[in-house]
């Protein structure tokens, strides 16, 4: 029997999820099309919410070592995998049941399976339990994220091979780790990694690790991963990744790399090897080319501001729809699209700025423009910088290695950009989102009582560099 | 080789502007002094504009439809060496002046590049420049040009040439009459091409902008004013803030939106309601939309003010007029000679002129911001003109000390005047109290609103014969019916009916007016 919907969302992730209850609040009839029981896609099943989880115990574990600069000595920890594997689990079942929960409230229907387009009104789904169901919508969102990518050439049979959603998945904690690829996600696996006691090396083709980040804040982290990791090889390539039967005295099998570059050139052997070299848009709905639904060059699917496609209702949102990949820019772009949908007048989806967040120790987070990006733009802008050295709260919790800065109009002085490094950074990027998004002036910010002593004070003084008058650091203002 | 800019000199007391209806000089033309170059449509007067230059026109810097300020460059002239007006000689030396000025500032790190694309990404307001080619030393000028060439851009708000929608006010023959007897030569008005030029020019420097604004920082809007913005059709980056740091406000918006409805002039004054969006009428059938010309949006703006800020009360009455009439009819020769009508607003005028020497607040006004009432000692009155252009109100001074013949034949000046869009602002401002009289037209009473800063108006009807019972019969007599509108601020009602019945009676009795 042919199921009708209003509208469906193909995949729940927080794209999709966020989508479909925003469109049932609004009265719509919707239907959820995804494999997983429950709505969370790779954010909450295999990606955020799991390695945030991780990234827990790993600061538990580097804190508990820390304490001894405090005069608080922990032995050295003891580690029970299937335990923290269960904590990492429950984690991801408590929010995908609650997800559930809500999903059924709103009475939105979900077919467990994956989607093709028969025509641009009519989709096939392959339901999970073996059967096929068609569903036939006025209108669509596809929301179906991004996987992983592959080095290209390289492809064996080995699950000593992982990528994210294998990393995650905690098989052991390997002698060595490989990590390919310095962005986010090799760094904040790499970082639970060597918590849990991994000798990891980091491997980055690029001259930096985080590419597009803002030097200052990135060699701050990566002075702290050099401590905590063998070694970081930059302008390295990993061109070979063979199995080793022959394996060491633990394991009966290894993978050697080749690599060749600045960092290393020549063969190495690894128990375990995470690549990590980003993501590419899911675009591989079957049918979809049926439709008058254009890829970009990438594999993104082309849309216009409200995020509809090519094909007249059909909209795409999330990692599928374009960068920067990340859940909270596609939960919003989600209402955007809903929206439109609803017939809501001009629709568009323009945010002043999408926050940025690195999960490792320090943290890394930045929003909107960087000085990276305003150099490339020929844009003069101001920096106001505050060390966190000159900050009560990060002198008492022993963490001065961090930076907030503030990239600031001159003429105008209005706050363009916000950057981060230290612990915290990804709560504290929040309050210069809002002061982009609602067009704040250094002043604004400076004249924002910030409770003391905390470290968003960080940001408030950051703002009164600008002008020359903060209180904890003397840094008149040049004229 | 001398060249000479003439400048739109100081036209009056709070004219910082116009909008040029017709350029009367064109390259190659010869200009004598005094002689009229410009027709410029001011808020309420349209004016002639003399030069005070003499030689051989060279480059004329304005075009029919643009808005001009007081100083702008109109044209150059090549004076052939002879500098003879002091005028000619002021402006040659407030450029050497500038010129002189400019030099060290060249030498100053801050100085602006001269170049659109180097102004950066930074500066909040694009300044589009004009291409270089048209550009003279005078670069302030040019840029206050540009500016106004933007302003005139704005997308969604259609604006024909101006030239095109002055052309339907004035009779075509009065257009082409008046310059040629003035100057005793034909007016060549063809400017097509050298209008599509500027046309295209200011496209450019639009387009200049456009691509300027790429660059910048997004506007500072919070995201519920970009909302606001994009469901009421508005680009956000059309708009100006006028927060800190030019941060936009939803008030911004709305009032980007009101400024667009009403033709992109003013601001609308304060306390008035944002406009509601318009629904799109052609839904229903054929439309045509017209630009709101200076006058109708100055009368709009005024009424608007008087109706808010007044608590209008509307006293009626009626006069007897038939002993007048027969009087009127008798003295109505003599009046003619003059040059004039003895009409019943002439009369009116006088009866007016008397009624506010009894009752002195009728000629006042409210100064709320000191707290007093200002008591006019003059008789200058108010008279309502309907001119095809639109309302106007011709002031006549020192009514009580001319007689009603005087008042006939200087009412029948003003009138023409009005109607030529002759009258000066100095003929249109001064009045204490103003009469309407629609009685030409018909009706039986209404409702007027009165001339703020004055309490009063009287609204005058269409008089005809009633039976009027006298104590013993009904007698035919000619009623003159009268509306009198008042500010309640400054005036009881029973002052005011105090004040109309002494207005009916001096029309009943004339003889009222010498006690």
């Amino acid at each position: 029997m042919a199921l009708s919907t209003q509208l469906v969302v193909i995949g729940a992730g927080p794209g999709g999820y966020a989508a479909a209850f925003y469109a049932a609040d609004r009265g719509m009839q919707v239907t959820l099309v995804d494999p997983e029981k429950n709505p969370g896609g790779v954010c909450v099943y295999r990606g955020c919410i799991p390695s945030k989880a991780l990234l827990h115990v790993a600061d538990v574990i580097a804190e508990s070592q820390h304490a001894k600069d405090f005069g608080v000595e922990f032995p050295a920890p003891a580690i029970d995998l299937k335990k923290l594997r269960d904590f990492k689990n429950k984690v991801v079942g408590q929010l995908t049941s609650g997800a559930g929960q809500v999903r059924n409230l709103r009475k939105i229907a979900h077919v467990q399976g994956l989607a093709s387009f028969r025509d641009n009104r009519t989709l096939d789904i392959d339901k999970v339990d073996g059967t096929r169901e068609t569903l036939t919508f006025e209108h669509c969102i596809i929301a179906t994220g991004s996987v992983p990518s592959k080095i290209p050439g390289i492809s064996i049979d080995s699950d000593r091979l992982m990528d994210s959603t294998g990393a995650l998945d905690l098989p052991d904690v390997p002698k060595t780790l490989l990590v390919v690829g310095g962005g986010y996600i090799g760094l904040e696996l790499g970082t639970v990694y060597a918590a849990l006691g991994s000798k990891v090396t980091v491997v980055e083709m690029t001259d930096g690790l985080l590419p597009g980040a803002d030097r200052d804040l990135v060699n701050i982290l990566a002075k702290r991963i050099g401590q905590i990791t063998e070694a970081v090889w930059l302008n390295t390539k990993v061109t070979k990744i063979t199995k080793d039967t022959k394996g060491s005295r633990d394991t009966k099998e290894q993978l050697t790399v080749t690599f060749e570059g600045e960092g290393f050139t020549g063969d190495k052997a690894f128990e375990r090897v995470l690549v990590s070299i980003g993501r590419r848009p899911n675009a591989s709905v079957p049918g979809l080319d049926k439709l008058r639904v254009k890829l970009d060059k990438r594999g993104f699917i082309e849309v216009n501001e409200s995020r509809e496609t090519g094909e007249p209702g059909i909209y795409a949102i999330g990692d599928v729809a374009g960068e920067p990949m990340l859940a909270h820019k596609a939960s919003h772009e989600g209402r955007a699209a809903v929206d439109a949908i609803a017939g809501d007048r001009n629709v568009a989806f323009e945010p002043a700025a999408i926050p940025a967040v690195v999960f490792t120790d320090p943290e890394i987070a930045w929003a909107g423009l960087t000085e990276t990006e305003a150099a490339k733009r020929g844009i003069k802008v101001a920096v106001a910088k505050f060390p966190w050295g000159a900050s009560g709260r990060a002198i008492s919790l022993g963490r001065t290695d961090g930076v907030t800065k503030l990239i600031i109009h001159p003429e105008s002085e209005r706050v363009l950009g916000v950057g981060i490094c230290g612990p915290g950074a990804g709560e504290l990027i929040s309050e210069g989102v809002l002061a982009i998004e609602m067009g704040a002036t250094a002043r604004d910010m400076a004249m924002t009582i910030h409770p003391h002593p905390t470290l968003s004070e960080t940001v408030m003084e950051s703002a009164e560099v600008f002008f020359g008058q903060a209180t904890h650091v003397y840094r008149p203002k040049r004229s | 080789m001398a060249v000479t800019e003439f400048k739109l000199p100081e036209l009056g007391e709070n004219i910082a502007a116009g909008d040029v209806m017709r350029v009367l000089v064109k390259p190659g033309d010869t200009v004598a002094n005094e002689q009229a170059v410009l027709e410029l449509e001011t808020d309420k007067a349209t004016i002639e504009v003399p030069s005070s230059v003499a030689g051989t026109v060279k480059d004329v810097k304005v075009k029919a439809g643009e808005k001009v300020k007081v100083g702008q460059t109109i044209f150059t002239i090549d004076d052939g060496g002879a500098r003879d007006t002091k005028e000619a000689k002021d402006t040659k030396e407030a450029k050497d002046t500038k010129e002189q000025t400019k030099e060290p500032a060249a030498d100053k790190p801050k100085a602006q590049p001269e170049g659109a694309a180097e102004e950066g990404g930074m500066s909040q307001q694009a300044k589009p420049e004009r291409p270089a080619d048209e550009g003279t030393p005078e670069r302030s000028a040019d840029r206050e040009e540009a500016a106004q060439d933007r302003q005139g851009s704005k997308p969604g708000v259609a604006e024909p040439p101006r030239a095109q929608r002055s052309a339907p006010r004035l009779p075509e023959d009065e257009i082409e009459e008046q310059p040629r007897q003035k100057r005793g030569e034909v007016v060549d008005i063809s400017r097509g091409p050298r209008a599509a030029q500027q046309g295209a020019a200011s496209s450019d420097a639009a387009s200049a902008s456009e691509r300027q604004r790429a660059d910048l920082p997004a506007p500072a809007a919070a995201p519920s004013v970009r909302r606001i913005a994009r469901e009421l059709g508005v680009d956000i980056r059309q708009v100006n803030g006028t927060g800190a740091g030019g941060r936009i406000s939803a008030e911004d918006v709305q009032s980007y939106v009101r400024n667009a409805l009403s033709g992109g002039g003013a601001g609308a004054p304060a306390g008035v309601p944002a406009s509601q969006p318009m629904p799109d009428f052609s839904k229903w059938g054929t439309v045509e939309r017209k630009p709101v010309s200076n006058i109708r949006r100055k009368t709009a703006e005024h009424l608007g003010h008087a109706w808010n800020v007044i608590p209008h009360v509307t006293q009626h009455d009626k006069a007897d007029i038939t002993a007048l009439e027969e009087l009127r009819k008798k003295y109505s020769p003599m009046a003619e000679k003059a040059g004039g009508k003895m009409t019943v607003t002439a009369i009116a005028l006088k009866v007016l002129a008397g009624a506010i020497q009894k009752f002195p607040q009728f000629a006042s006004s409210l100064d709320q911001a000191k707290g007093e009432l200002v008591y006019k000692k003059y008789a200058h009155i108010g008279v309502a003109v309907d001119t095809d252009r639109g309302l106007l109100v011709a002031v006549i001074r020192d009514v009580d000390r001319k007689g009603v013949v005087e008042l006939s034949a200087e009412l029948a000046k003003v009138s023409e005047k009005a109607r030529a869009g002759k009258l000066t602002l100095d003929e249109m401002s001064g009045g204490v109290i103003t009469i309407s009289n629609l009685g030409g037209i018909g009706g039986h009473a209404f409702t007027p609103i009165v001339n703020w800063p004055e309490v009063a108006i009287l609204g005058i009807s269409r008089g005809g014969y009633e039976p009027v019972w006298d104590g013993h019969e009904f007698k035919p007599r000619l009623m003159l019916p009268l509306s009198l509108s008042y500010d309640h601020r400054v005036i009881d009602g029973a002052d005011a009916a105090r004040f109309l019945r002494w207005v009916a009676e001096a029309f009943e009795q004339p003889f009222v007016l010498a006690l």
